[in-house]
C-alpha cells in the first residue's frame, strides 16, 4: 500500500487550516513579549526596551487589577454554579411532564435566547430594567419610585449572572436531557410497582443518571473562572458600575485599545490567559481521571 | 411509563406545566418585547409606556429604516461576513477533522498535530497582540479580518473529527478497495454520512458571526465597514465610556434615544437567526451529541 503517498494527502488537507491557525492564533502570542518590554509603536517589537517583570509589578500594585480579578472570579463562579444548578432543575422538571408534545415544544422554546447576541439582549435587558423599563413600570402600579437598576453597582453583578442564566439555561440544559434519554424506563415502572413516590424515583434514578454529567461538566468549568464574558459586560455596563461590574477583558479592552497603554494590556491579558490555560489542563487531568473524559 | 395518581402527584404536574410555560414566556420575552416596541406609537415607546403588549400600531419605524442606508449597508456585511465565515471555516474544519480522525498508525504526525490545535484552543496571545498582528496584515476595514481575524474554530474540528472516527470502518475500507483515494473518500464518504454534525457545526459558525459584534468593533475603523451587531452596538446599546455619568445623567441620557426605531432595527437582525433556527433545530441536539462520543 502507498502509504507513504496517502501521508502526502493528509498534509495537503491539515495545509490552510494550519496556516490560518498559523497566522491567526500562533503569530500572536509572540506578541506576548510586549508583556515584557515598555512597547512603544513607533519603535516596534525589535526596539522597544526591555522592562522586565515590571509591568505584572505595576499591575498587581493598581487598585483596579484587584477589583477586576475580584470581579471576575465572583461574576464567572456565580455563573458556573447557576448554568449548572438551574438547567438540571429545569432538566428534571421537564423529565417529569407527561405530555410528550409538551415536552418537545417546552425544549424548541427554551433554546431561542441562546442563539440570540448579547448586544440583541441588552437592548432588551435595558428595556426590562432601565429607568423608563418593565420593572419599574410594575414597580410604579404598587406607588414605589422608579429606580435605576443599570447604574446601581450594589445589584450589577446579580443582575449579570441572573440575566446570563435566563439567556443560556435552555441550550446548557441539552446535555442533560440527552443524559437522560438514555435512562431505561423500566427502572421507574419496577420502582412505581414496588411503592416508590415520584419524588424518591426523581432521587433515586434520575438524579444518579445525570451525576457523571455533572461532575464532568463541573470540572470543565474549572476553566472558566476568569472568563466572566466580555459580550454581556461590555454591552451593560457604564462607568457608575465599574466598582463591582469592571472585569479582566472590559479592563484590558480599555487600558489597551482605549488609552494605548499596549504593555499593561499586554501583560494583563497574559496573566488571564497563563492562569486559564494551567485551569484548563488540570479541569483536563481531572475529568479524564474521574469521568474517563478525553478531548481527543 | 406508570403514572401515580396521588392528588399530590397531580397537584405537581399542574404545577410542573405551569412553571414550565413561565420559562418558555420569558424565553420568548426578548422577541415579543422588540416587536411590541417597534410598532408601537413612537410617543408611547419613547416615554416608556410600552411594557408587556404594544401601544397604539404604527409601522413608522420600518419606513424610516428603509431610508437609512447605513443599517442595510451592515445587514449586507453581515450576510457576507457569516456566508463567506461558514463556508470557508466549514470546509477548512472538515479537511483537517479527516486526517486527525485517523490514528497514528495511519497518519504518523496526527498526535503533534492534535497538541498544536488544542494548545491553540486553550492558550492565546491576548486581546493587544491580536490587534496588532491583524492590523500588520493590513487588514483593518476589510472583510476578511471578520472572516478570518477568529482563526481556526478547533472546537469544531475536534466535534467533526469525534464524528468521523464513529464512521464505520468497513465504509473506508470497500472504498479504499475500489481505488478511491484520501480526497475521495473524505468527500464522497465521510462528508454525505455526518451531515448532522456539519449541520450543527454550519450552524455554530453561522451563529458566531452573524452575532458577534467585537471584532466589528475594533477591526473596523469606518462606520459604513460595521456588520449589523456593531452598527446595533453602537446605534442603541453604546453608552459614552470613559466619562463618569451621576444615576440621573444616565437617565437622562436612556430617554433621549429614538426607542421604537431602535427596537425595529433589533427586530431586523433577529430575522435570519429565526429563520435558520427551524431547520437546524432537528439536527442540533443529535449533532452536539453524537459529536461528543468518543469510541
Amino acid at each position: 500500500m502507498k502509504s507513504r503517498s496517502i501521508q502526502k494527502h493528509y498534509y495537503f488537507m491539515l495545509l490552510p487550516g494550519m496556516v490560518w491557525l498559523i497566522l491567526f492564533s500562533i503569530v500572536p502570542m509572540f506578541g506576548i513579549v510586549m508583556a515584557f518590554q515598555n512597547f512603544m509603536p513607533g519603535r516596534g517589537i525589535f526596539g522597544s526596551p526591555w522592562v522586565g517583570l515590571q509591568n505584572f509589578t505595576y499591575m498587581f500594585q493598581l487598585g483596579d487589577s484587584r477589583t477586576v480579578i475580584f470581579n471576575t472570579l465572583i461574576i464567572a463562579v456565580g455563573k458556573i454554579v447557576l448554568n449548572l444548578l438551574v438547567p438540571l432543575v429545569f432538566a428534571l422538571l421537564l423529565n417529569e411532564v407527561v405530555s410528550l408534545r409538551y415536552k418537545k415544544m417546552v425544549q424548541t422554546l427554551v433554546y431561542l435566547p441562546h442563539f440570540l447576541s448579547w448586544v440583541i439582549m441588552a437592548t432588551i435587558v435595558i428595556g426590562l430594567f432601565g429607568y423608563h423599563g418593565v420593572i419599574n413600570a410594575f414597580f410604579k402600579l404598587f406607588g414605589a419610585d422608579p429606580k435605576v437598576f443599570m447604574a446601581d453597582a450594589g445589584i450589577f453583578r446579580q443582575l449579570l449572572i441572573g440575566t446570563d442564566v435566563w439567556k443560556e439555561f435552555g441550550y446548557n440544559a441539552i446535555i442533560f436531557l440527552a443524559a437522560l434519554t438514555g435512562v431505561n424506563p423500566n427502572l421507574y415502572e419496577a420502582a412505581a410497582i414496588d411503592g416508590s413516590s415520584r419524588w424518591r424515583s426523581m432521587i433515586h434514578i434520575t438524579l444518579p443518571a445525570l451525576s457523571t454529567t455533572v461532575v464532568l461538566l463541573g470540572v470543565l468549568s474549572l476553566g472558566n473562572v476568569l472568563n466572566a464574558g466580555f459580550d454581556q459586560v461590555y454591552n451593560l455596563y457604564n462607568p457608575v458600575v465599574y466598582s463591582t461590574g469592571d472585569i479582566i477583558d472590559t479592563w484590558v479592552y480599555r487600558l489597551g485599545l482605549q488609552n494605548l497603554q499596549y504593555s499593561l494590556a499586554t501583560a494583563a491579558g497574559l496573566f488571564k490567559s497563563g492562569v486559564s490555560f494551567v485551569l484548563i489542563v488540570i479541569s483536563y487531568a481531572l475529568a479524564y481521571k474521574y469521568a474517563d473524559y478525553t478531548v481527543f | 411509563m406508570v403514572r401515580s395518581t396521588t392528588f399530590q402527584s397531580k397537584l405537581f404536574d399542574k404545577f410542573n406545566v405551569v412553571i414550565l410555560a413561565l420559562l418558555v414566556l420569558a424565553c420568548l420575552f426578548p422577541l415579543w418585547y422588540t416587536l411590541c416596541i417597534s410598532i408601537s406609537d413612537k410617543s408611547a415607546a419613547n416615554s416608556g409606556l410600552v411594557t408587556v403588549y404594544p401601544i397604539g400600531f404604527s409601522l413608522t419605524s420600518y419606513q424610516e429604516i428603509m431610508g437609512d442606508r447605513l443599517f442595510f449597508n451592515s445587514f449586507w456585511i453581515s450576510i457576507q461576513r457569516a456566508v463567506l465565515g461558514t463556508v470557508i471555516s466549514l470546509v477548512i474544519s472538515v479537511m483537517m477533522a479527516y486526517p486527525l480522525s485517523k490514528v497514528r498508525r495511519e497518519f504518523k504526525t496526527r498526535n503533534i498535530f492534535m497538541w498544536i490545535l488544542v494548545f491553540c484552543m486553550i492558550f492565546n496571545g491576548g486581546l493587544i497582540p491580536w490587534y496588532m498582528t491583524v492590523q500588520s496584515y493590513g487588514l483593518i476595514d476589510s472583510i476578511w479580518a471578520l472572516v478570518l481575524g477568529s482563526s481556526v474554530p478547533v472546537f469544531n474540528v475536534i466535534l467533526i473529527m469525534n464524528f468521523f472516527r464513529n464512521v464505520p470502518k468497513d465504509l473506508e475500507e470497500a472504498a479504499v478497495m475500489d481505488g478511491a483515494g484520501p480526497w475521495t473518500i473524505l468527500f464522497r464518504i465521510f462528508v454525505p454520512v455526518s451531515v448532522p454534525v456539519l449541520a450543527t457545526v454550519a450552524l455554530f459558525v453561522s451563529v458566531y458571526h452573524w452575532n458577534e459584534f467585537f471584532n466589528g468593533l475594533v477591526l473596523m475603523n469606518t462606520a459604513n465597514k460595521y456588520p449589523l451587531q456593531t452598527y446595533i452596538q453602537q446605534m442603541v446599546v453604546n453608552m459614552p465610556a470613559g466619562t463618569s455619568l451621576t444615576p440621573e445623567q444616565y437617565r437622562k441620557l436612556s430617554v433621549l434615544s429614538n426607542v421604537s426605531l431602535n427596537g425595529a432595527k433589533v427586530f431586523i437582525a433577529m430575522i435570519p437567526m429565526l429563520v435558520i433556527y427551524p431547520f437546524v433545530q432537528k439536527y442540533f441536539v443529535t449533532g452536539i451529541m453524537m459529536g461528543s462520543v468518543k469510541e
